[in-house]
């Protein structure tokens, strides 16, 4: 049965003494005569025909609701990464160091052509960020994550080189939690009349629910942050420890859902994440109405050095997500060329069909 | 198994043997003490100390162990993207598993080696009878061995506690046939009847060292009494008890030690498989992958460690290759290699249990000695078979004998009436005159004293019973050809009743029940060389009679009077009726003649070298100036059934040729009536007789050209007037030997190729065992390199069994040789058909779609892996996490493909008896060519690109749940993978034409399988894992609407163009095998039954049908 053993069965067979010994008369059991009932299906044009065509006609209105709702999606992309020299962020992004205790600001201002109604979801996005690098995927630490005592005083190895800092332990270790991103961005609606109205923004439900309440959890419980993680030290690029990400105790230390969204490593070096979520108030007036905007920036996160671009992404988000026309149009042309194959086939069948019905 | 010969320090070419380590009388010879091995058995591997080391070295010096141990080493050792667990557990799992099988297949050895090894046995020594141990025996050593119990060792048989000096021997253990034979003690010993008598004898044997072949032994035993000279006398075969044999009908008996250990060869037969091509690609696909693999710098969001970073460039780019080599070492799982294993082992089964192929008679089904060779047995494209007993029953019966001219039936005789075939015979003779009644009674006389037939006359005979109870029910005669017995019987009903040979008296009850005594003299052996027999006799009146039998062309030319033309014309008559023939003369020898012919014979036997030529030449001279006495006619009834396999293979596109030993005249007769040749066949003679007349290069290129013209005229049309190649012995000795001279004749052996390939059938008459094999040989090595199959069931043709590809043996009446050495044993000749056509092809179709869909199917699993690489910076990032890689080909689509491979029947078995012709679609490896291995990568790889970029235009920048939260890349992964494992099974789904429960059963379950586990291996988090890289994201996705439809999509996409090929391909250009849609199905119809009806309905309707099949091609 196994690969090494062709030359043994040999002896075995002709040793053991089954060559001569007159034998026992086969069973006639339908399974050891091949005999089993079954089932021949046998794929014919006209067998086929009809599912091509089912599926053509299932296809196409998918395809078509779902490009509908795609195309119904309001987004609104800003690029702040301050490549140009117009661009407001230009100083922020050329004057980086680690080390400036002084945060960079810079507002960039941005107009919506149309009001979003619904709750608007608010993403930073990064592109040519290798999240999905094998050495940075794996660089982490999920038992320190998850409260354990142990690896919180000794990071796995898998952090390094990211696991210890000056003889002390970090926490939360590892190149993921080190690059955490950390720009600060609010959002400013500029008012017909002149003032500025701070858009107030939700930061929390933008993780997972498992991630936050089962799979993250802080050592020791959520209260006294700073006791449980004493004896570790905050990520080397980290202005702050981690239990000082916030101010409320439910989104603190490794719970805090901006850490969380960052820890779930993106697929593609283009990504986005979710930052904020401006919840609609009522349902008289829209959530973002028409109108001119400022983006204010803490503009912390370097990525000139990469080649990177950050953005900052408004969407409004319907039962399929986010605005993506590809579903829509990959169900419109699979349906399409489906029914366009029913009808090859049947034209096949009929001229075919015949000839075989007299051959055989 | 270990050769007793090899630990020998001085290879010598003869032996000598002290009787009871006594000294020789000083001034003999040199006293030189030998070492001999001990009879102690070892035929296990290992023993308890070296079992691990050595088995684990036997195991990893297969390339395939070796390459995943390599792989593993590699993850243990270099940071590799996926754990060493995933390749070390299948490949400890596969070590594991064969160590504990092939441990235990040892340690019955161990068992049987141990009860062998303490097997008590009685030695003489000092004159008494000593209890020993079987291990401790020696060479030398007298030893008595009792009625029914088994030879220690090969023994020199001394003397018996019969007063003839002989005892009867079965060796069932050794080669299966269970008859009794005879063995001799030395003449001059044959006296001892005590212990004391035996262990004073004096005496030294000479022989050669052992040898492999069982039946062959020369040597000399030198008695030295007193102060005399010593008496030598020669030792044969006959004398020589071999080990493992088991004592009959004698009480005791007293023998000498020669050889303790006894090598049997045992051989294996390997065959590469076919998987040996993707090797190749995956060495491209690496060099593809390194070559887009540059060193990226590192981001400052993401450092190496500083002892990666204080690397070499080069290490650094090794260590790189080696993770991408392990990354894409999928591609030819260990898994593969098990499942082809379990799928040739378990579908092996197939085979045994078949019950159309048990035959009641015999009590036994086929037997599988070799399962690698299943898939083979759907490629065969010559079959070579032997005749009797392989297309004959071998169940001879004596028809006619023809004395003198006159022509004796036993029947009419006996039974006073005439039968059909007599009214035929001309001349039969009632009263002969004194003249005739002579040559009467010297050609029953010799037909019933020329023979080596024996009489049983207990009524419970062990084994077999060969006789026919003919008369007195208490006696049988037993031979090891059964053309002897038949004569022998034949005579019995005419009247001549052979007794038994006592005291080396022959004893016939004749005519007038008198019974005459003939002392026999001599007995000079059947060989297929001299294809005659004869014996020296004395009769009571004290006359020297020589009497002779044998095939016609080798009496013939030593007759020098008798009625030569009658009996000639008589037995080529027989002949064409397919009648077995023999001649029977004699030679009136004087006193004188007779000592000249005893010194000839005396010399030859006691030569020590070249001892069978010397009894050759020995016989040459004494078998000459023969008189004619008459011919003899046995029929061997064909095989039932055996024209109609012949003709369901002839239609299947298989070429069958056959080879026996037999006269040409025979053979063609058997030939027609077994439908070999067919009227329309128009006949290639290629015999002695014709090369006599022009020369053989004349003869060979004038049939070239025959085959030639006619093929070129008919043209396109597939089936050209059939050829038919009678060839012989002498005349393919001529072709194979010109070769070997090669010079300027032209080569032959290429121009006979030619000829035979146009020829739909072949007949090789007058073959040599050895020259069977050559023929075989040469097929093989034909340019085409077919696959030949040979079926034969005697000793005669195991060499050709051993040398085809595929060799069958036929659990016949010649004993189990051929069985024994065989890939598979058959009952039957007609079993082959099922065996061919049915069995053949199923397990062809079956391996060919288990190694392309393997290969397939990890295409697929590896290639959105390969792409993944261009964006993730090549960092060897996988795509799916480590459980999925592991138990994709272990758990997830492995299931399926092995039941498939074991249970699919693409059309039904009644339609493969039914239309042999579909064999054609499978010939040539035709499903495992590059065409078809192109198509299954390039779906292979379109499927795959359509898994990867489905699902990245999904993750393209966007989120796709309804709560705006993004997806990592696990969810990536894993989107990707449910997709793959979803197609790949549905894909099997597609080319399954036999769906019965189990398939259901397993496809469906593997599915949900799958399902439950992702659910559970994302439900928990594992205390035992340090990464919950995978917690929820299986539930995350299944929880957006757009996954769902994005898989539904990239399933009906990845489907749809295998779908349209198929359906294309049946209708536009179907191949035989579509065109025969399975019958449906209705179990409750008894399938004997529903066989015969349809083999009825094929009668009727089925040639027509194939006319119109054939002219639409």
């Amino acid at each position: 049965m196994m690969p090494t053993s062709y030359e043994d069965g040999h002896i075995s067979v002709s040793g053991a003494g089954g060559g001569s010994m007159p034998g026992k008369k086969p069973e006639n059991t339908a399974f050891k005569q091949q005999r089993l009932p079954a089932w021949q299906p046998v794929l014919t044009a006209g067998t086929v025909l009809p599912a091509f065509f089912i599926i053509g006609l299932i296809f196409i209105p998918i395809g078509i609701g779902l490009y509908v709702t795609s195309m119904n999606i309001k987004e609104f992309q800003i690029d702040y990464t301050g490549v140009d020299m117009s661009s407001p962020c230009y100083n922020c992004s050329q004057n980086f160091s680690w080390n400036s205790s002084r945060p960079c600001a810079c507002s960039l201002p941005f107009y919506l052509d149309q009001p979003y109604d619904s709750n608007v979801f608010m993403y930073y996005g990064l592109s040519n960020f290798y999240q999905n690098h094998r050495r940075y995927v794996k660089s982490r630490d999920d038992s320190q994550l998850n409260g354990n005592q142990e690896s919180l005083k000794d990071p796995s190895k898998e952090c390094e080189p990211y696991a210890w800092s000056s003889s002390k332990p970090i926490a939360p270790c590892g190149a993921i939690a080190n690059s955490m991103f950390n720009d600060t961005l609010e959002l400013f609606y500029n008012d017909p009349n002149g003032s500025k109205v701070q858009i107030p923004l939700t930061a929390t439900g933008i993780a997972w629910w498992t991630d936050k309440h089962v799979k993250f959890r802080n050592p020791g419980g959520n209260e006294n942050l700073p006791a449980a993680f004493q004896g570790t030290t905050k990520p080397v690029n980290w202005h702050w420890p981690v239990y000082e990400l916030d101010s409320d105790p439910e989104n603190n230390g490794f719970i805090n859902e901006d850490f969380i969204v960052w820890m779930r490593t993106a697929a593609l070096p283009t990504f986005r994440k979710l930052y904020r979520i401006i919840q609609r108030k009522n349902n008289m007036v829209p959530t973002l109405p028409r109108g001119n905007y400022t983006l204010e920036v803490v503009y912390n996160y370097p990525v000139r050095s990469f080649d990177g671009r950050k953005r900052v992404i408004l969407s409004t988000i319907s039962w399929m997500g986010g605005k993506n026309p590809f579903l829509g149009i990959a169900y419109i042309t699979v349906g399409s060329v489906c029914f366009l194959l029913g009808v090859v086939l049947l034209i096949i069948h009929h001229k075919y069909g015949s000839r075989n019905n007299i051959a055989t | 198994l270990s050769c007793s010969c090899v630990g020998e320090e001085n290879w010598e070419d003869s032996r000598t043997v002290y009787i009871g380590h006594k000294e020789p009388p000083p001034g003999a010879e040199a006293y030189i003490p030998q070492r001999y091995p001990d009879n102690h058995i070892v035929s296990s591997k290992y023993t308890f100390w070296n079992f691990i080391p050595k088995n684990l070295f036997e195991q990893f010096r297969r390339i395939a162990n070796f390459y995943f141990l390599v792989i593993f080493l590699v993850q243990l050792i270099i940071d590799t993207p996926t754990s060493p667990i995933t390749s070390g557990l299948p490949l400890f799992f596969v070590i594991t598993v064969t160590a504990i099988k092939q441990g235990y297949e040892d340690w019955l050895r161990h068992k049987a080696d141990c009860s062998i090894n303490e097997c008590p046995v009685d030695v003489v020594q000092q004159g008494k009878v000593v209890r020993t141990q079987s291990h401790k025996l020696r060479v030398g050593d007298i030893v008595v061995v009792r009625e029914d119990e088994t030879f220690p060792c090969d023994l020199i048989f001394l003397s018996s506690s019969r007063y003839d000096g002989i005892c009867y021997v079965t060796t069932t253990s050794l080669d299966g046939e269970s008859s009794h034979k005879t063995y001799y003690a030395v003449p001059d010993t044959m006296a001892f009847r005590t212990e004391q008598e035996v262990d004073s004898l004096h005496a030294t044997i000479e022989c050669e060292q052992p040898q492999p072949d069982l039946y062959k032994f020369v040597g000399r035993i030198n008695i030295y009494k007193d102060k005399e000279e010593p008496i030598s006398r020669t030792l044969g075969a006959e004398n020589l008890l071999l080990r493992g044999a088991t004592l009959k009908n004698t009480q005791h008996i007293y023998g000498i030690i020669m050889n303790t250990h006894f090598a049997l060869l045992l051989r294996s037969k390997t065959n590469d498989s076919v998987v040996k091509i993707y090797k190749a690609v995956i060495n491209t696909v690496l060099k593809y992958a390194w070559q887009w693999s540059p060193d990226r710098d590192e981001p400052w969001y993401n450092h190496r460690t500083e002892i990666e970073r204080q690397r070499h460039v080069v290490i650094r780019a090794f260590t790189d290759f080696l993770a991408f080599m392990v990354l894409f070492n999928y591609i030819i799982p260990v898994s593969m290699y098990v499942t082809v294993e379990m799928q040739k082992f378990l579908g092996s089964y197939f085979i045994t249990w078949d019950e159309e192929m048990f035959d009641e008679e015999l009590g036994q089904g086929a037997q599988v000695n070799t399962s690698d060779l299943n898939e083979e047995l759907g490629q065969v494209e010559y079959v070579f078979t032997d005749k009797t007993g392989t297309l004959t029953e071998n169940n001879m019966e004596f028809i006619e004998c023809c004395v003198d001219g006159n022509v004796y039936i036993p029947h009419a005789i006996c039974n006073g009436q005439i039968l059909s075939a007599a009214s035929s015979i001309d001349m039969i003779d009632s009263s002969p005159g004194g003249y005739r009644r002579e040559y009467e009674d010297l050609f029953f006389r010799a037909l019933c004293l020329c023979h080596t037939v024996q009489v049983k006359e207990e009524e419970t005979v062990d084994g077999i019973k060969r006789g026919i109870h003919q008369g007195r029910p208490t006696s049988f005669y037993i031979s090891s050809s059964p053309d002897e017995v038949a004569l022998v019987e034949g005579m019995k009903r005419l009247g001549y009743t052979y007794l038994r040979l006592k005291d080396n008296y022959m004893e016939i009850l004749n005519k007038d029940d008198e019974i005459e005594r003939f002392e026999l003299l001599h007995v000079l052996n059947f060989d297929s060389v001299r294809r005659r027999m004869s014996v020296i006799v004395k009769s009571s009146s004290g006359e020297y009679l020589l009497f002779c039998k044998g095939a016609d062309s080798s009496i013939f030319p030593r007759v020098v009077s008798g009625k030569v033309e009658q009996v000639k014309a008589r037995v080529e008559q027989n002949a064409v009726e397919g009648l077995r023939t023999l001649c029977v003369a004699y030679r009136r020898l004087s006193a004188s003649e007779y000592q000249v012919a005893c010194r000839h014979l005396t010399e030859a036997k006691l030569a020590l070298q070249d001892r069978e030529q010397r009894l050759a030449q020995a016989y040459d001279i004494i078998e000459r100036d023969l008189v004619l006495l008459g011919a003899t006619a046995v029929e061997d009834r064909l095989q039932e059934k055996a024209a109609d396999t012949i003709e369901s293979l002839h239609k299947a596109g298989i070429k069958v040729w056959v080879l026996t030993g037999d006269k040409m005249e025979t053979a063609a007769a058997t030939c027609y009536a077994s439908k070999l040749f067919r009227r329309s066949t128009q006949i290639l003679e290629l015999t002695k007789k014709r090369t006599e007349e022009q020369s053989l290069h004349d003869v060979l290129f004038e049939l070239n050209r025959t085959v030639l013209r006619q093929c070129s005229i008919s043209g396109l049309s597939v089936d050209c007037l059939d050829f038919g190649l009678i060839i012989d012995g002498a005349t393919l000795s001529a072709i194979l030997k010109s070769n070997q001279e090669g010079g300027g004749h032209g080569n032959y052996r290429e121009v006979f190729l030619e000829i035979c390939r146009n020829c739909s059938a072949v007949l090789c008459c007058r073959m040599a065992p050895l020259q069977k094999a050559q023929i075989v040989k040469l097929i093989k090595a034909s340019k085409e390199h077919p696959i030949t199959l040979a079926i034969g069931d005697g000793a005669n043709d195991v060499s050709m069994i051993l040398e085809a590809h595929v060799g069958i043996g036929i659990m016949g009446k010649e004993g189990r040789q051929a069985a024994r050495n065989s890939d598979y044993a058959i009952p039957k000749f007609k079993h082959l058909k099922k065996m061919l056509l049915v069995h053949g092809h199923y397990y062809y179709i079956r391996i060919a779609e288990l190694v392309q869909y393997f290969f397939y199917k990890n295409v697929c699993f590896i290639f959105p892996q390969f792409l993944y690489q261009f964006f993730c910076g090549f960092s060897q990032q996988p795509l799916y996490d480590t459980a999925y890689l592991t138990l994709y080909n272990i758990s997830f689509t492995s299931l399926p493909i092995l039941l498939y491979s074991l249970v699919e029947q693409h059309v039904t078995m009644e339609t493969l008896k039914r239309e042999p012709s579909l064999y054609r679609d499978i010939a040539k490896n035709s499903l495992l060519r590059w065409p078809v291995f192109l198509y299954w990568t390039c779906l292979g790889v379109f499927d795959a690109v359509i898994f990867f970029f489905g699902a990245y235009f999904l993750f393209d920048n966007t989120t796709f749940t309804s709560n705006g939260q993004m997806f990592g890349n696990w969810t990536f992964g894993s989107l990707v993978f449910t997709v793959l494992v979803f197609t790949v099974t549905l894909k099997l789904a597609l080319d399954t034409h036999h769906w019965t429960w189990i398939n259901h059963f397993v496809i469906w379950g593997s599915l949900l399988f799958y399902v439950i586990f992702s659910l559970l291996w994302g439900g928990i988090i594992w205390p035992f894992l340090n990464y919950q890289r995978m917690y929820y994201v299986f539930m995350q996705m299944l929880s957006s609407g757009p996954a769902w439809l994005s898989i539904i999509l990239l399933i009906t996409v990845s489907l749809l163009p295998d779908v349209i090929k198929k359906v294309l391909c049946r209708t536009v250009c179907p191949t035989a095998t579509d065109l025969h849609p399975p019958v449906p199905y209705c179990g409750a119809v008894h399938h004997l039954h529903a066989f015969s009806v349809l083999q009825q309905n094929e009668f009727l309707i089925g040639p027509e049908r194939q006319e119109r099949s054939r002219k639409r091609r």
